[in-house]
């Protein structure tokens, strides 16, 4: 194929030329930039929360009436005993916060308490001693909480832990030899925490992106929240049995004691409903970003069609002379094929700068963004000269069936 | 003449209608597309009291120094919030026109009636100053008075819709509700009144949120029972007391406060009065380091606690550049267009048309697509914005609406833009030469 004539050919046409290499460029800055976007979101939204989602629900338990410490504890036992009684739940456990709910209860952590720069911010979770395994944590090393250990804690007292079970993320961040086990931290405490068990993965209670730096970083102490506000309880069905427990068992909660709130709207919800909320914005801006490419693709395939067809119709005569002196309906058909190709080519040249431009743009204003790898941007050049050539395919076919005859007849 | 080219512009479309079709689609998808990004944006962004936001101000006081930042990347920002003391201090000492101190409560409220269970409300605990300055507006009654504030009395102000829920919007003006065990008269009841963002208090609600604001009640009464907080609570240290109390003696930061100062003069003066209290509390041995106070109105607060998502931001962008795409692309086809009657150019051309009218034609032309395309813009952008629900959180999807600003800046967007589109096709066909037409034929 001779690339000179087709150079010469386009230089009698520049302006759509440039249009069409343009709009290749605009559409490689726009589609690399919301396809890694699209790509950040779903690796977001399938971070695992380390709880066997399946089987559990939380209820969001608010007290009627102003309860003491000692009262709400007391009203907590009462509650966690009638929710073992309902039909199809396995087990309860307490809890100020738990994975996924969207906001964090979290501590700054240090290795000395004179520390000023924080070694991690990690997620704070209060547990009783079915916190593990009512949520269906994997505890690699040490043990779990002894029912002796946990204590009470009322309105913003300080009941300092000095136990604590922490995430695999958790414990590598601090400990980066791999023996957390034993081990001490400070969580904004007067005295020192040991680490007596490492779970393998505890998702923090935010999913937002300012935590990035410490995701999975968690941390449990065996503590009850006895606060006049109320607590979570988190409930583990039986297998198969969620709905059914779901059903009963804040009718259960409401026969014991009536003086309780439980939110209509977000006072019960199944774990797929969490997850669902907790990602909703990242599902949202991964379905508008694809949206938008697809719209973009169709829109510059559509151009292609329309503009390389205009020049078909317009060079119907050149192409009946090239026909009657010899040509193939192959040569003709790799002629536009390659015009495209160079078009596209060239495009690409100038969509790849536009694409480091706007990913670096948006990193800079948007620091939630990261910066593009260079798959992405070598994805999106293959797409669009896929694009292109499956675009210029059906006028250039067409441009190949123009008849010789063509040649004797006025343009 | 305009008629006339306006028959011309519809005849040549329907000519090629494949064409046609194609160039209406793309600039209706690519306004649609940004317009629809545009009314989310704007939703999220706009001034939610825009007669007021520039009087408006949220003073901001280091009392943690450059050793207590939470966050250690952001630039010596002081803590956005306050903590009880010089909450109260401010309060005390009054030095704008109005102000009011304020935190988030989510208290229960036991109904009259007694087969409801009790229900939980959210509300904010406030000075009565808050009501005039943030031009609250009532339905019945009225907020407290500044007296009501020092005596520390058990009244409240509850919504329009807690009102409906509990007295089923009879007027319960004089009427006792049971707040967290205790006895509250009601002074008022809200209009509709529910502000998003949610911007006297962005750092307890985050702006938007789909919580209701139910009661207000004075900030001294809640203080004195001892009605915890529900919003954030930072802190740069474990408070020492424990309980309500330990959090108020802290110096954890959990509320919010804001100003009106009516001119420029109060502004600065305020700022001055500011570093002023901070340099008082210096010397007191409070602080060992420089001044480091914020005064910030309104929207420049907005902005820097981002209360706007950033997708957003990232949306409007990339609709943006898809609107430009769509332009690019409108141009090249309406060149081959327009090339394409090189002929019908060099005829009237030739008959004595000057350049001038071969520019109104071909404009009027463009302007025709884009007003066409505009119109299928305008459906699109309605389906749009009634299917941002489907992708966005609702609580900003639901601030997203069509109205008639929305749709005249469509149909404006989509001709100027089609017409901007236009202009370099229309050059070229005003620089066709006639004699070379005219003999070709």
């Amino acid at each position: 194929m001779q690339i000179q004539p087709i150079l010469a050919a386009l230089r009698r046409h520049k302006a759509g030329t440039i249009l069409i290499a343009l709009q290749i460029a605009l559409t490689l800055a726009i589609v690399c930039n919301a396809l890694f976007i699209i790509h950040q979101r779903l690796v977001h939204i399938s971070e695992p929360s380390g709880v066997d989602e399946a089987n559990l629900f939380v209820i969001g338990n608010q007290w009627g009436e102003q309860y003491s410490t000692q009262e709400a504890a007391e009203r907590i036992q009462q509650d966690v005993a009638t929710l073992r009684q309902v039909p199809g739940v396995q087990d309860v456990t307490t809890a100020n916060n738990y994975p996924i709910r969207g906001i964090s209860d979290d501590n700054f952590i240090t290795m000395t308490p004179e520390q000023r720069a924080p070694t991690s911010d990690a997620a704070f979770y209060m547990g009783d001693d079915n916190f593990v395994r009512t949520l269906g944590l994997k505890l690699i090393a040490g043990r779990d909480f002894r029912p002796e250990e946990v204590q009470n804690e009322g309105l913003r007292q300080t009941v300092v832990p000095s136990v604590a079970i922490i995430s695999k993320a958790m414990a590598d961040k601090l400990f980066p030899h791999g023996d957390a086990l034993g081990k001490h931290f400070y969580a904004m405490t007067p005295n020192p925490i040991t680490v007596i068990g490492i779970v393998d993965v505890l998702h923090r209670g935010d999913v937002g992106t300012w935590s990035a730096p410490y995701v999975g970083e968690s941390m449990v102490v065996p503590t009850r929240p006895a606060e006049p506000y109320g607590l979570y309880y988190i409930v583990r069905a039986k297998p198969g049995q969620l709905a059914a427990a779901m059903r009963e068992a804040p009718k259960a909660l409401y026969a014991e004691n009536r003086m309780r709130m439980i939110d209509p709207k977000d006072g019960l919800l199944s774990y797929a409903e969490i997850r669902r909320r907790a990602f909703e914005s990242d599902r949202g801006m991964a379905i508008l970003m694809s949206v938008i490419c697809v719209v973009l693709l169709a829109i510059t395939a559509a151009g292609i069609v329309g503009l390389t067809s205009f020049w078909v119709g317009q060079r119907r005569r050149q192409i009946g002379v090239r026909r009657a002196l010899g040509a193939t309906h192959r040569d003709i058909l790799n002629y536009f094929m390659t015009e495209n190709l160079l078009i596209s080519l060239g495009g690409i040249v100038i969509g790849v700068l536009l694409t480091f431009g706007l990913n670096l743009w948006l990193v800079t204003h948007f620091d939630a963004l990261k910066l593009l790898p260079l798959t992405y941007v070598l994805g999106g050049i293959a797409l669009l000269l896929l694009l292109g050539q499956g675009a210029v395919f059906a006028p250039a076919l067409r441009a190949s069936r123009v008849p010789p005859v063509e040649a004797t007849r006025p343009a | 003449m305009l008629g006339y080219y306006l028959d011309l512009a519809i005849r040549s479309l329907k000519r090629s209608p494949g064409l046609t079709v194609l160039m209406i689609l793309i600039v209706g998808f690519g306004v649609a597309a940004s317009m629809t990004s545009y009314s989310v944006f704007r939703a999220v962004s706009g001034d939610p009291i825009p007669w007021k936001s520039s009087r408006l101000f949220v003073p901001q006081i280091d009392i943690w120094g450059p050793k207590g930042r939470l966050d250690q990347t952001n630039n010596n920002e002081p803590p956005d919030a306050m903590d009880y003391t010089d909450a109260v201090a401010l309060m005390k000492q009054h030095r704008a026109h109005y102000q009011s101190a304020m935190y988030r409560v989510s208290p229960s409220v036991v109904p009259p009636d007694p087969s409801m269970h009790p229900i939980n409300v959210g509300g904010h605990a406030v000075y009565s100053e808050f009501f005039p300055m943030l031009d609250v507006p009532f339905k019945y009654g009225s907020a407290w008075n500044a007296d009501s504030d020092t005596q520390r009395a058990a009244v409240v102000v509850i919504s329009g819709k807690l009102n409906q829920k509990l007295f089923a919007g009879a007027n319960s003006v004089g009427k006792t509700l049971n707040i967290d065990g205790k006895d509250y008269r009601v002074l008022g009841v809200l209009d509709n009144w529910n502000p998003k963002p949610v911007y006297y208090d962005v750092v307890n609600t985050g702006g938007f949120t789909t919580e209701q604001e139910d009661v207000f009640l004075p900030f001294t009464r809640a203080i004195d029972v001892g009605m915890p907080n529900d919003g954030n609570t930072n802190c740069s240290e474990i408070p020492k007391g424990s309980g309500f109390v330990g959090l108020q003696q802290s110096s954890c930061v959990w509320i919010s406060y804001m100003a009106e100062l009516d001119d420029k003069a109060a502004e600065s003066s305020y700022k001055d009065y500011l570093d002023g209290y901070f340099q008082e509390q210096k010397a007191a041995g409070r602080f060992s380091w420089p001044v480091n106070n914020r005064l910030r109105d309104l929207p420049a607060w907005l902005e820097s606690e981002h209360v706007a998502p950033s997708d957003t931001k990232v949306s409007l962008v990339v609709a943006l550049g898809l609107l430009i795409v769509c332009l690019v692309n409108t141009a090249g086809l309406l060149l081959a267009k327009f090339l394409r009657r090189s002929s019908e150019i060099g005829v009237r051309r030739a008959l004595g048309a000057p350049r001038l009218a071969i520019y109104a034609q071909f404009l009027i032309e463009a302007g025709t697509v884009g007003l066409t395309g505009g119109v299928l813009g305008l459906l699109l952008t309605w389906i749009g914005v009634l299917g941002v629900g489907w992708v966005l959180p609702k609580e900003i999807a639901s601030l997203a609406h069509v109205d008639v600003s929305l749709l005249a800046l469509t149909l404006v967007v989509a001709v100027v833009a089609t017409m901007l589109a236009g202009l370099y096709p229309t050059f070229r066909a005003s620089r066709v030469q006639p004699a070379l037409q005219l003999k070709s034929n």
